[in-house]
């Protein structure tokens, strides 16, 4: 908690107050997170100082943008343990990175009648692409349900298995429900049965460590802006030889090697699938979010989210007629999707908001998930590095007043 | 303590007036807000001169969308559909009594884009029915 407290000053946003006399309280990170100070610097002064097209020129400036780029690319590799950072493509987000493989591999590879199996629990980020290519490819797609008890029922999972699936495509952690996946155990019985497999991480990297190599994940797809970076860049990670054998994505400048009139040959990776000037300044914000919370430290977030979130669930368990979404701790990161009786998701989101706490109401992108429960929509609060117990109670005070206005 | 969930509101959304459905009825449309997932039916009959003699709304939503549904059906019986579809968004907007911003504008604005393309007999609600003043 001390350092928390200590660490809420690198963000200046924090410190904003929604009317006068009333702090924000930012319960909004799950959607994205606030920027520290170090990422809001490192991208400025890249403008100041550095701002080149890269790859290109044998300028100053570029050969040192150049640099810059690449040099934020071997931190993001570093931080998820890629053995190489080739293996690290720059994207726009988490769901262009799912697009990137669905729209290459899954363009390449993927025949009629094949199997890709998903869970009930996605993003529409990790649905969307596949139902798009099904519809193209006539594709099987199956989901592993959901329990009642929020987590995935793995014992389905194993008979899916039995249809020799392709692919297994699956959210390392929930963004509506919270549940963490057991990611490693998903991952060892597809390769068992032949399948390769895509993790979104869109909600595990920025909250815990993930080690692509201890997971022996084959693609690893996240966004900056959830982890303290800036909007408009995420990342793909994919195993060397599946990059190398894939088709590029996207065609244009920096995505070859040589051009002729008809026909071109691809540049290597990881450049053969970043076509055209990408986003140099948010990469080094990408490089210096990874840098920041590497120096907080990935396990001491992931013990600091544990214990807000542990307090959430107590103080909400109070107010009468909530009811949350999710699994209990320690299945569960820092989210916590709830209803309350008689009043609608936007209103109590209104209410809070009164009181200068931003949470997020809705389907939260995942409509499958909530008509699964029967519900069109939650109230969401989500935690991070930053969030207090203070910011815990005056959510539950907010709540309160949702209760007096409605009740 | 909130000017967006005035008494009036808080009043429609709790006790509305004109929630149900009409069977027959002349006109009939439903439409969802897309960013939510809430939904709305809105009912009417009208007299041989086409004037408006009642109207009912279902679906599900937000106190503010549930609260113009109300507010709106009680403002149109008797009205000629003609008015009808002059009615802007900012009629909606002086019966609410509150100003709101881009998102929760589409909750309040959802029942008079349904009830206009009902009465235009559309095959599809479109934005363009309540923008502009
Ligand atoms: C689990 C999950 N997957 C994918 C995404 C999509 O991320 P982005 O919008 O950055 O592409 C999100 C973001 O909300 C998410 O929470």
């Amino acid at each position: 908690m001390t350092t928390t407290v200590q660490l809420r000053d690198d963000f200046p946003v924090l410190s904003r107050e929604i009317r006068p006399g009333v702090p924000l309280v930012y319960l909004d990170s799950t959607a994205t997170a606030q920027k520290p100070t170090q990422v809001l610097r490192a991208m400025d002064e890249y403008y100041r100082k550095y701002n080149a097209n890269i790859h290109r020129g044998v300028h100053t400036l570029a050969e040192e943008a150049t640099a810059m780029y690449e040099s934020a690319r071997q931190r993001i590799a570093g931080f998820i343990h890629a053995a190489h950072p080739r293996e690290v493509i720059y994207t726009r987000n988490t769901t262009e990175s799912i697009n990137l493989v669905a729209q290459t591999w899954g363009r390449k590879y993927l025949q009629e009648g094949d199997v890709v199996i998903l869970t009930e629990m996605e993003h529409h980020s990790n649905l969307v692409p596949w139902q798009m290519l099904a519809a193209e490819k006539h594709l099987r797609l199956e989901f592993i349900p959901v329990r009642d008890d929020y987590l995935l029922d793995l014992d389905a999972y194993q008979e899916l298995l039995s249809l020799k699936p392709r692919l297994v495509a699956f959210t390392h952690m929930s963004n509506v429900l919270g549940t963490i996946n057991p990611a490693e155990e998903i991952i060892r019985l597809a390769h068992a049965a032949g399948a390769l497999t895509l993790v979104d991480g869109a909600q595990s990297v920025p909250h815990f460590k993930v080690d692509v190599q201890a997971l022996d994940a084959d693609f690893l797809a996240f966004s900056a802006h959830k982890m303290c970076g800036p909007t408009g860049i995420g990342a793909l990670y994919g195993k060397q030889a599946l990059l190398e054998a894939m088709p590029p994505f996207l065609g244009g400048g920096d995505m070859i090697r040589k051009v002729y009139l008809r026909s071109f040959t691809p540049n290597e990776l990881p450049h053969k699938f970043e076509a055209g000037t990408p986003a140099v300044a948010e990469a080094v914000g990408f490089g210096a979010a990874v840098d920041y919370l590497s120096q907080v430290g990935m396990d001491l977030i992931a013990a600091h989210e544990h214990e807000v979130t542990a307090y959430a669930l107590e103080r909400l368990s109070e107010i009468p007629g909530l009811r949350i979404f999710g699994p209990d701790l320690p299945h569960k990161g820092g989210v916590v999707s709830f209803t309350m009786n008689g009043v609608h998701p936007h209103d109590v989101a209104q209410i809070l908001d009164q009181n200068g706490v931003a949470v997020r109401a809705g389907h939260h992108c995942a409509m499958p998930l909530h008509d699964k429960f029967g519900i069109t929509a939650t109230t969401r609060a989500s935690f991070y590095l930053y969030t207090t117990f203070e910011d815990v109670d005056r959510l539950a005070k907010g709540l309160d007043d949702v209760i007096r206005l409605f009740g | 303590m909130d000017d967006l969930y005035r008494e009036v509101i808080i009043e429609h959304y709790k006790n509305p007036g004109y929630r149900g459905e009409l069977d027959p009825c002349d006109i009939r449309f439903e439409d969802e807000n897309p960013l939510c997932g809430d939904h709305i039916r809105i009912d009417v009959r009208v007299d041989a001169n086409n004037r408006v003699t009642e109207a009912a709304f279902s679906g599900h939503g937000c106190a503010i969308s549930q609260a113009s549904a109300d507010l709106l059906l009680e403002s149109i019986i008797g009205k000629s559909l003609d008015e009808v579809k002059e009615l802007t968004k900012q009629d909606v907007l002086d019966l609410l009594g509150i100003d709101l911003g881009p998102v929760r504008l589409k909750c309040a604005l959802l029942s008079l884009k349904v009830l206009k393309a009902g009465v235009y007999g559309l095959g599809e609600a479109s934005d363009a029915l309540v923008e502009g003043a």
